[in-house]
């Protein structure tokens, strides 16, 4: 075995690095999407639930009252290219790129080379049905900002070493 | 100390590796359909173990096991086999480094464990995830195992007192899921996920997790410096230091630790934010000060219990004079027996008369002509020591600590000489605060950060 997988401390999820919230607070790339929460640019208690699909780029954004995206007819809206902006910000364009397998060349390998690869294939709107568990899935990630520290020991955090790598 | 006895082989290890590294290979595949090379495997981990009180049952889990009829009773067998490895991995180990170092050790027995019970419905939930995960095998995992992990965790997050088994599992699972599917996956931590693996298929044992008996402190606490541990949810810094009993008893060493659940976009000095209301010592290292502590509950393994109201501020402290003067007569505390992995090993120890060797990524220092690799990505981001600072160090206050075949330091503080001057910097020296201009730059994009998280959950949360 190569030292890395005998290594009991590697580093296998690189860090998020750190990004403005105010616009996306919330991105993420699961459930074989990218998908995420955009703030509203004219109501503070709205913001928009936005998704594009691994593979196919099917794309879907609407409110979290569920009601559908203005910008989002046929192509992708304001909120999306937001997300991908931020997503690309927080956990880098390669990543990001193998994560929604888009085959961008050195050079394109940003948020506008990604989304415009994207939208070159001329990706179908999704359905909405996943917009309820992205948006629960953002709840459940506001809720850890609520659960109280502890001083008691957590041994198992030794697995867990800080990389240093966000300056 | 003598670096010799940290680079010469250590008798047995490479045989109990062996042992652990078969069985880690088992999981990679996973149980549900075993192949003769895993029942090969699984035989000798209970072959490794037929010397201990587990020989029986894990030599009955093994050949379930091999014949595709695994119980969560074999699993957990299997998992208390490797645990008992490599915690005598962790003790030769251990053996190893008290010679290096020449420090004594704390001769208290380890007392009988006490603490309150958990929730067993909780534990049974996240160890059936687990056996499904065994199964299934690392090459097996897809999203759809892996989201199972969700609500348990979500559930054990809420319980105060499951927090290892919670920070653990949500750790595990988010590194599990990122690497979803995993037939696809070009390479595994085969150690690292078998390490997780069992550790928590132990902590969902009634009382697995309890703290050892806790004792009170009174005196002097010296602060040596600051480890950070993070993951994308969850954060901890452990301040190692030295105390000094007000009775005139033998100085040890302890650790003090303040640990949180965190969202992933809480990084850099938004740790210390999150945990420096907690722990008022995250100042006094930042100060320089030592802290006076008035019976300060402290576990046999020597981890202080933080309470704010049990410690005053007091008298300037320079690690580097602690590490000096009072380090070397400090004793160690023994390892609660089911802590014991060699992940596990911290002990601080003061380098000085080193060379460096800068190898580009990897440096390392020549002690008394042995070569110690440095650990200098352990360094928190949010903080002055950087890898070209250790580089051009003259002494370290380091964590030694062993991985993957080796020993390494992992630097709290160096000292560097500038125009004749030793001057140190610190590694946690940002942890109360800061007025270095990259600090501030630092705090107030992760002010900024918690501000927006805080106000779309007063928003939408609570509707």
């Amino acid at each position: 075995m190569s030292v890395w997988e005998r290594s009991s401390t590697v580093r296998v999820v690189p860090p998020a690095r750190p990004r403005k919230l105010a616009k996306v607070p919330f991105v993420e790339l699961a459930d074989g999407r990218l998908q995420g929460v955009v703030s509203s640019g004219s109501d503070i208690g709205r913001v928009y639930v936005s998704s594009v699909e691994a593979g196919t780029y099917a794309f879907s954004c609407s409110t979290n009252n569920n009601r559908p995206c203005g910008g989002a007819r046929g192509a992708f809206c304001n909120h999306i290219r937001a997300l991908v902006g931020e997503a690309v910000l927080q956990y880098g364009a390669e990543r990001v790129a193998r994560y929604l397998k888009v085959d961008v060349a050195g050079e394109q390998a940003d948020a506008q080379g990604l989304t415009s690869a994207m939208t070159s294939t001329r990706p179908a709107q999704g359905d909405r049905s996943a917009a309820a568990q992205v948006f629960s899935r953002f709840l459940r990630h506001l809720a850890y900002l609520e659960f109280a520290p502890t001083t008691a020991p957590v041994p198992e955090m030794h697995w867990f070493p800080t990389t240093g790598a966000v300056a | 100390m003598r670096a010799d006895l940290l680079t010469d082989a250590v008798e047995g290890l490479d045989e109990a590796l062996a042992a652990v590294d078969g069985f880690d290979q088992v999981l990679v595949g996973g149980l549900l359909r075993p192949q003769p090379a895993q029942a090969v495997a699984l035989a000798g981990l209970a072959d490794a173990v037929a010397g201990s009180p587990l020989a029986g049952r894990v030599a009955e889990a093994a050949e379930k096991t091999a014949a595709g009829a695994a119980d969560e009773g074999h699993l957990m067998a299997l998992a208390a086999a490797r645990t008992a490895l490599l915690g005598s991995v962790h003790d030769a180990l251990v053996a190893r480094v008290e010679d290096a170092v020449g420090r004594p050790r704390a001769e208290e027995p380890a007392a009988a464990a006490s603490g309150v019970e958990h929730p067993v419905n909780l534990l049974v939930a996240a160890r059936g995830w687990l056996c499904d995960l065994a199964r299934a095998g690392w090459q097996g995992i897809d999203h759809e195992l892996v989201g199972g992990a969700a609500p348990v965790v979500t559930a054990l997050l809420s319980e105060p007192g499951l927090r290892r088994l919670a920070a653990l599992l949500d750790g595990f699972a988010a590194e599990l899921a990122a690497s979803c599917p995993g037939a696809t996956l070009e390479r595994i931590p085969v150690r690292r996920w078998a390490d997780l693996w069992s550790r928590a298929m132990l902590l969902t044992l009634p009382g697995a997790d309890r703290a050892a008996a806790v004792a009170e402190a009174t005196g002097r606490l010296l602060p040596l410096g600051v480890d950070v541990h993070e993951h994308a949810t969850a954060v901890q810094a452990q301040v190692h230091a030295v105390f000094e009993p007000a009775d005139g008893g033998t100085p040890r060493l302890v650790r003090a630790g303040v640990s949180a659940p965190k969202p992933d976009t809480v990084v850099g000095a938004g740790l210390w934010q999150l945990l420096r209301p907690h722990m008022s010592l995250l100042a006094a290292v930042s100060e320089g000060r030592a802290m006076e502590l008035d019976a300060m509950p402290v576990t046999a393994e020597g981890d202080l219990i933080w309470d704010d109201a049990r410690a005053a501020l007091g008298e300037s402290a320079e690690p580097f004079t602690t590490a000096r003067v009072a380090l070397p007569t400090a004793a160690a505390a023994p390892v609660t027996p089911v802590d014991r992995h060699p992940t596990r090993i911290a002990v601080p120890v003061l380098l000085e008369g080193y060379a460096v060797e800068d190898e580009g990524e990897r440096v390392a220092f020549r002690v008394a002509g042995e070569r110690l690799a440095v650990d200098a990505g352990r360094v928190p981001a949010a903080g002055p020591l950087t890898a070209e600072t250790v580089a051009s160090s003259a002494a370290c206050i380091g964590l030694l600590r062993w991985d993957a075949g080796e020993f390494l330091v992992q630097p709290l503080a160096v000292e560097r000489t500038v125009r004749k001057k030793a001057v140190a910097v610190h590694a946690g020296a940002w942890a109360g605060g800061t007025a270095d201009k990259a600090g501030v730059r630092a705090e107030k994009a992760a002010t900024d950060a918690v501000t927006v998280l805080r106000e779309r959950a007063g928003r939408l949360l609570r509707k």
